[in-house]
C-alpha cells in the first residue's frame, strides 16, 4: 500500500491553504485528492467580487482567490490528484480513492486534513408541500450554470432563504437578465452577511421578506408560481397571509451542511449543532491524526477565514508526523446562553499557539449585548456589541497566557450576557 | 392491426407486457408519459404485502398471496432489488388485539404463512424503536420490500428485449370496437389491435366505459410520503403497520429497499386524476400517525417528499380479465394497494387469457434476458477495483451521494427503453435520488445526456418534454 505523510482530502480553499501550510512547516510529502477536474473548489463557480480582504488585503474574485493559492500549491509542487474521488476513510487514516486514470487506490496516511467543504440543504429539508414539476434549483446548481455552463435556470425567479449564495445568486441572475421578484426568509432575521443584503439586493431593489415562507409550489411541468406566507414566532404560516407569486424557477438558499460521509465512515465525533468534527485547539478531531478545516468543519462566511484556519490544520498535521502531539488533558471551551456553539471545542495549554481563535455563532439577534468570556467562574471578557446575529461568525481570541496564569483553570465558557 | 395493445407502461401495464413477450405475438405498449414508471408506480410504499388485509376470495387476496410467494425468486431473476424483512401490524390498545387475531386467521385462510400474534415486549426485542405504547403486534414474515422502479423498468425491459414495443409521449383519446378488433385514437395518431389490455391506472375507468357494458368508477385516492436519509434508515428493520382504528387508517414505517426510511400514506379521495401535490395538512399527518409507531420521527433528516394517487374502483377490488360486453378488451382496473405486490402475478394471468383468446402460440425458444444491471456502490473494494480495472468509467463519481458512476449513467441511457431525462436516469440508477436531491451531480447528469444523446442542453427534461431545466443563455434576455 502507498504511504504518505499528509494526505488532504479536498482541493478547494481550505485543502489548498492546509497544504501551503503544511509545506511550508517543512513537510515534504503531501498528496492532496481532489474529485473536479480542476483545484480551487466552488470558489471556481464565485465570479463575484469580495474574496481576500484578509488575507491579501485587496478584494477578488473567487477565481482569483482560488488561483492564488492553486500558484502557491504549483510553487511548492506539492501533488494533487484531480478527477479523484476519496470513497472512504478509515480510523487507521487508510484512504481508498477511485479515479478513471488510476483505479482504485488505496493509502496510509500518517495524518490526514480533511477539507471536504459542505453542500446545500435540499428542499426536502423544508418540506414545501406542492408539485414537483422541474425549475426548483439550490442556489449553489443555479450558480453553477449561470456561471459556468453559461445557462440561464430560469427568467422569474423567486429565492428562499437568504443565505449568502441566494443573495448572491439574486443579483447575478439579475444582471443576465432575469427578474428576481423577492429572497423570502422564514427567520426574523437575515442568514446572510449585512454587506451581501445591501449590495445584492437593496442595490437592485429586489424585497427581501423577512418572516416569509413559500407554502406551496404550484406547477405540474414547470415551476408556475409560489405561494408565499408570513410566518409568526413559532414559523408557523399565520392564515389569509398568503399571497400568489407567478414565477418559473425557486430558488433555495436554506442552509449549508459540512459534507462528513467519510468523517462519520472513520468513526469521528460529530458536533449536533455543526454537524461537523469535534476538534481541539490543534483542529484534532476525535481520532488523533486527523483534522478537519474550513467549511467540512463548519461553515463559514468568509475564505478568508477558511484559508486561515487551515493554515493551522496543515501546521499541526506536521507537527503531528514528527510526533510533537502532546497527551495532555484539554481545557473545555463550552458554550452558554446565547452561544450555539464553539470551535475548537477544547485547548490544550501545551500545545496552543499564543493566541487562540474561537470561532463561534450566536443563536439568534443580540442588539447592544455582551460578549462574554469566563475562565472557570471568573469574567475575564466582556465585549460590547451593537450587534451579534447568526448569519455573522463571531471569534475570541484566547491567549495562551491565561493558562499559565491558572494552572487549575477546568473550562472555559463564552455566553451573551444582556449587561 | 396489431395483435395486442397494451395501454399504460406502468407496473403492471409492463407486467403484462413481460408476460405477453413469451407469446409470438405484436404486442405494442402505448405511454402517454415519456416513460415507463411516471405515475402510481413511482409513488408508493415499495412494499410485498404478506397477503393477510384483503378479504378471502377476492382478487386482491388471490393475487396478492400468489405476488408475494413469486416475488423473491421473480427479482432475484430479473436483478430488482428485493429484501423479505418481514412486517408488524402495530395494536396500541388492550381491546384492539383480538383485531390482531382476526388479521391473523383472515391472513391464514388467505393461505399466508408463518402468521403470529406476540406480546409487546417481543415486539420491541424485533424492532427496539418502537414505541412505548405498543400493546401487541401481528409478525408476518413473509412481508417483504421491494424497488417499484426496478420491478417496472425490469420487466419493460424484458419485455422490449423479447419484442414488445413501446410507444411514448402518446395518450388514448377514444377506443371503439371494429371487426376483428377495436380502433384505438390517439393524440399521435390511429391504432388497431385485435386485444386491447386496459392497465391505465387513475384512468382505466374512462377507457373501459368506452366499450363495455359493466360500467366501472375510478376514485383517485392521494397517499402523502416522506422519505429519509439513509442515515435513519436502519431506525427500524420490519415493516411497521398500524391496525386501523376509530380514529382512522394508520402509516407506515419502513425501511426501503435501497436503505432509506419511508412513512405514509395519508388516504384522501381527490377529485383531479393529475393532482399529485403533496400538502401542509398531508405532511403533517403522515408525520404525527408516524410517531405513533416509533419513539421518534427523525424529521431533521426528510430528504424529499412525494405523493402518489390510488385507484380506488368503487367495489373495492380489482377488475381482472375480458370486460362484460367488449370481447378481447381486458382490464387490469382498481389496482391500488396491494398491486405492487400483485403485479407479476396479474401480468401473467392477463397474458394467458389475452393468448387463449388470440390463439397465441408460446415461443419456442428462451427468452431473452435483461442486459446486465452493474451497480459499483454495493461492491466490495475488490470489486469496485475488478470494475474500473475492466471500465475506467467507473472510476468517475457523477452522484456524490448514492456513489454512482459515469458508466452506470452511461448504461442507463443506452439500455433497452434507456433514460433520456434526468428523473429516468436517477429511477434507473439512483443518481440524485440521494440526501442532496440532485443539487450536485444534475448539471453533470445533464452533460452526459447530452453529449450521449445529441440532445441541446436547452432540451434536456426533468420528466417530460415540457419539464426542461434549463431555459435559455446567460444575458440572452437582456
Amino acid at each position: 500500500m502507498e504511504k504518505r505523510d499528509i494526505v488532504i482530502i479536498g482541493g478547494g480553499p481550505a485543502g489548498l491553504a492546509a497544504a501551503v501550510a503544511a509545506y511550508d512547516a517543512g513537510n515534504r510529502d503531501i498528496l492532496i485528492f481532489e474529485r473536479d477536474s480542476v483545484l480551487g473548489g466552488i470558489l471556481n463557480q464565485c465570479i463575484h467580487n469580495g474574496f481576500g480582504l484578509h488575507v491579501f488585503k485587496e478584494e477578488l474574485t473567487g477565481p482569483e482567490y482560488a488561483a492564488r493559492y492553486v500558484g502557491m500549491v504549483e510553487d511548492r509542487r506539492i501533488e494533487a490528484r484531480l478527477d479523484t474521488m476519496v470513497i472512504d476513510l478509515t480510523a487507521e487514516r487508510i484512504v481508498t480513492t477511485i479515479s478513471e486514470q488510476d483505479g482504485l487506490v488505496q493509502i496510509e496516511a500518517q495524518a490526514i486534513i480533511l477539507a471536504m467543504g459542505c453542500r446545500e440543504r435540499p428542499r426536502g429539508a423544508l418540506n414545501i408541500p406542492g408539485a414537483r414539476p422541474a425549475g426548483i434549483f439550490s442556489a449553489g446548481t443555479a450558480q453553477r450554470f449561470v456561471n459556468i455552463e453559461g445557462y440561464m435556470p430560469g427568467r422569474d425567479i423567486v429565492i428562499l432563504g437568504s443565505g449568502d449564495i441566494g443573495l448572491i445568486m439574486a443579483r447575478r441572475l439579475t444582471l443576465e437578465g432575469a427578474k428576481v421578484r423577492m429572497v423570502c426568509e422564514i427567520m426574523p432575521y437575515s442568514g446572510g452577511l449585512k454587506r451581501n443584503i445591501v449590495q445584492c439586493l437593496d442595490d437592485y431593489g429586489i424585497p427581501l421578506k423577512l418572516s416569509h415562507t413559500v407554502t406551496k409550489i404550484h406547477g405540474r411541468d414547470r415551476v408556475e408560481g409560489v405561494t408565499v406566507a408570513a410566518v409568526d414566532e413559532n414559523r408557523r404560516p399565520i392564515p389569509g397571509s398568503e399571497e400568489y407569486v407567478p414565477c418559473d424557477t425557486l430558488l433555495l438558499s436554506v442552509g449549508l451542511i459540512p459534507e462528513n460521509e467519510l468523517t462519520r465512515k472513520a468513526g469521528i465525533a460529530i458536533h449536533p449543532k455543526t454537524q461537523g468534527a469535534i476538534v481541539d485547539e490543534s483542529l484534532s478531531t476525535s481520532v488523533p491524526g486527523i483534522f478537519a478545516a474550513g467549511n467540512v468543519l463548519h461553515v463559514h462566511d468568509l475564505v478568508d477565514n477558511v484559508s486561515e484556519e487551515a493554515e493551522l490544520a496543515g501546521r499541526n498535521a506536521v507537527a503531528f508526523v514528527a510526533g510533537r502531539a502532546g497527551g495532555e488533558d484539554g481545557v473545555g471551551v463550552e458554550t452558554g446562553p446565547g452561544v450555539r456553539y464553539t470551535v475548537p471545542a477544547a485547548i490544550h495549554p501545551g500545545a496552543a499557539t499564543p493566541l487562540t481563535t474561537v470561532r463561534f455563532r450566536t443563536d439568534n439577534v443580540y442588539k447592544d449585548a455582551f460578549l462574554s468570556v469566563y475562565l472557570d467562574g471568573d469574567r475575564v471578557q466582556h465585549l460590547r456589541k451593537r450587534i451579534l446575529t447568526p448569519g455573522e461568525m463571531e471569534t475570541v481570541v484566547i491567549p495562551k497566557k491565561w493558562f499559565a496564569d491558572r494552572p487549575a483553570l477546568k473550562k472555559i465558557r463564552i455566553l451573551v450576557e444582556k449587561e | 392491426m396489431v395483435d395486442v395493445l397494451i395501454i399504460g407502461a406502468g407496473v403492471i401495464g409492463c407486467s403484462v407486457a413481460r408476460a405477453l413477450s413469451r407469446y409470438r405475438a405484436h404486442t405494442v405498449v402505448l405511454e402517454k408519459n415519456h416513460d415507463v414508471c411516471e405515475e402510481t408506480s413511482k409513488a408508493n410504499s415499495g412494499i410485498v404485502h404478506a397477503g393477510y388485509d384483503a378479504p378471502p376470495g377476492t382478487n386482491k387476496a388471490k393475487y396478492n398471496l400468489r405476488g408475494s410467494r413469486m416475488m423473491a425468486a421473480f427479482c432475484e431473476e430479473h436483478q430488482i432489488p428485493y429484501q423479505n424483512n418481514g412486517s408488524l401490524v402495530l395494536a396500541f390498545a388492550d381491546e384492539d388485539l383480538p383485531k390482531l387475531e382476526g388479521l391473523r386467521a383472515q391472513g391464514e385462510r388467505n393461505g399466508v404463512e408463518g402468521l403470529r400474534v406476540i406480546g409487546a415486549a417481543e415486539a420491541r426485542r424485533l424492532e427496539p424503536n418502537l414505541n412505548e405504547s405498543v400493546r401487541g403486534a401481528l409478525h408476518a414474515p413473509t412481508g417483504a420490500i421491494v424497488d417499484p422502479f426496478q420491478l417496472t423498468i425490469a420487466q419493460a425491459e424484458v419485455a422490449a428485449v423479447n419484442g414488445v414495443a413501446f410507444i411514448f409521449d402518446t395518450a388514448v383519446r377514444d377506443i371503439r370496437g371494429i371487426p376483428g378488433g377495436y380502433a384505438v385514437d390517439t393524440d399521435r395518431g390511429p391504432y388497431e389491435a385485435k386485444a386491447v389490455v386496459n392497465c391505465a391506472g387513475v384512468h382505466a375507468d374512462e377507457l373501459n366505459n368506452l366499450v363495455s357494458s359493466r360500467k366501472l368508477s375510478i376514485t383517485p385516492r392521494k397517499g402523502e410520503y416522506c422519505l429519509f436519509d439513509k442515515e435513519v434508515g436502519k431506525l427500524v428493520s420490519r415493516t411497521i403497520f398500524q391496525l386501523p382504528t376509530a380514529y382512522g387508517k394508520g402509516v407506515l414505517v419502513t425501511p426501503t429497499s435501497e436503505g432509506n426510511l419511508l412513512i405514509g400514506p395519508t388516504a384522501y379521495d381527490v377529485a383531479d386524476k393529475e393532482d399529485v401535490a403533496t400538502t401542509p395538512e398531508g405532511l403533517e399527518e403522515v408525520v404525527m400517525k408516524a410517531k405513533k409507531s416509533i419513539v421518534q420521527v427523525p424529521t431533521g433528516f426528510v430528504i424529499t417528499a412525494f405523493a402518489g394517487l390510488r385507484a380506488t374502483e368503487k367495489d373495492g377490488d380489482f377488475v381482472i380479465g375480458e370486460a362484460p360486453g367488449a370481447k378481447r378488451f381486458f382490464n387490469a382496473a382498481g389496482i391500488e394497494s396491494p398491486g405492487l405486490s400483485s403485479a407479476p402475478a396479474i401480468g401473467d394471468d392477463l397474458a394467458r387469457m389475452v393468448a387463449t383468446a388470440l390463439g397465441l402460440e408460446p415461443k419456442a425458444e428462451s427468452p431473452v434476458a435483461r442486459p446486465p444491471l452493474v451497480r459499483f456502490e454495493p461492491r466490495s473494494i475488490e470489486g469496485k477495483a475488478a470494475l474500473i480495472a475492466k471500465d475506467p468509467a467507473y472510476g468517475r463519481i457523477v452522484c456524490r451521494c448514492e456513489l454512482v458512476t459515469s458508466a452506470e449513467i452511461l448504461d442507463a441511457i443506452r439500455r433497452p427503453l434507456g433514460a433520456t431525462t434526468l428523473d429516468g436516469v436517477k429511477r434507473r440508477t439512483r443518481a440524485g435520488a440521494g440526501r442532496c436531491q440532485a443539487g450536485f451531480c444534475s448539471p453533470r447528469v445533464m452533460r452526459i445526456l447530452s453529449e450521449e444523446l445529441h440532445l441541446d442542453p436547452l432540451d434536456i427534461a426533468k420528466f417530460d418534454r415540457r419539464s426542461t431545466l434549463l431555459v435559455g443563455f446567460d444575458k440572452e434576455d437582456l
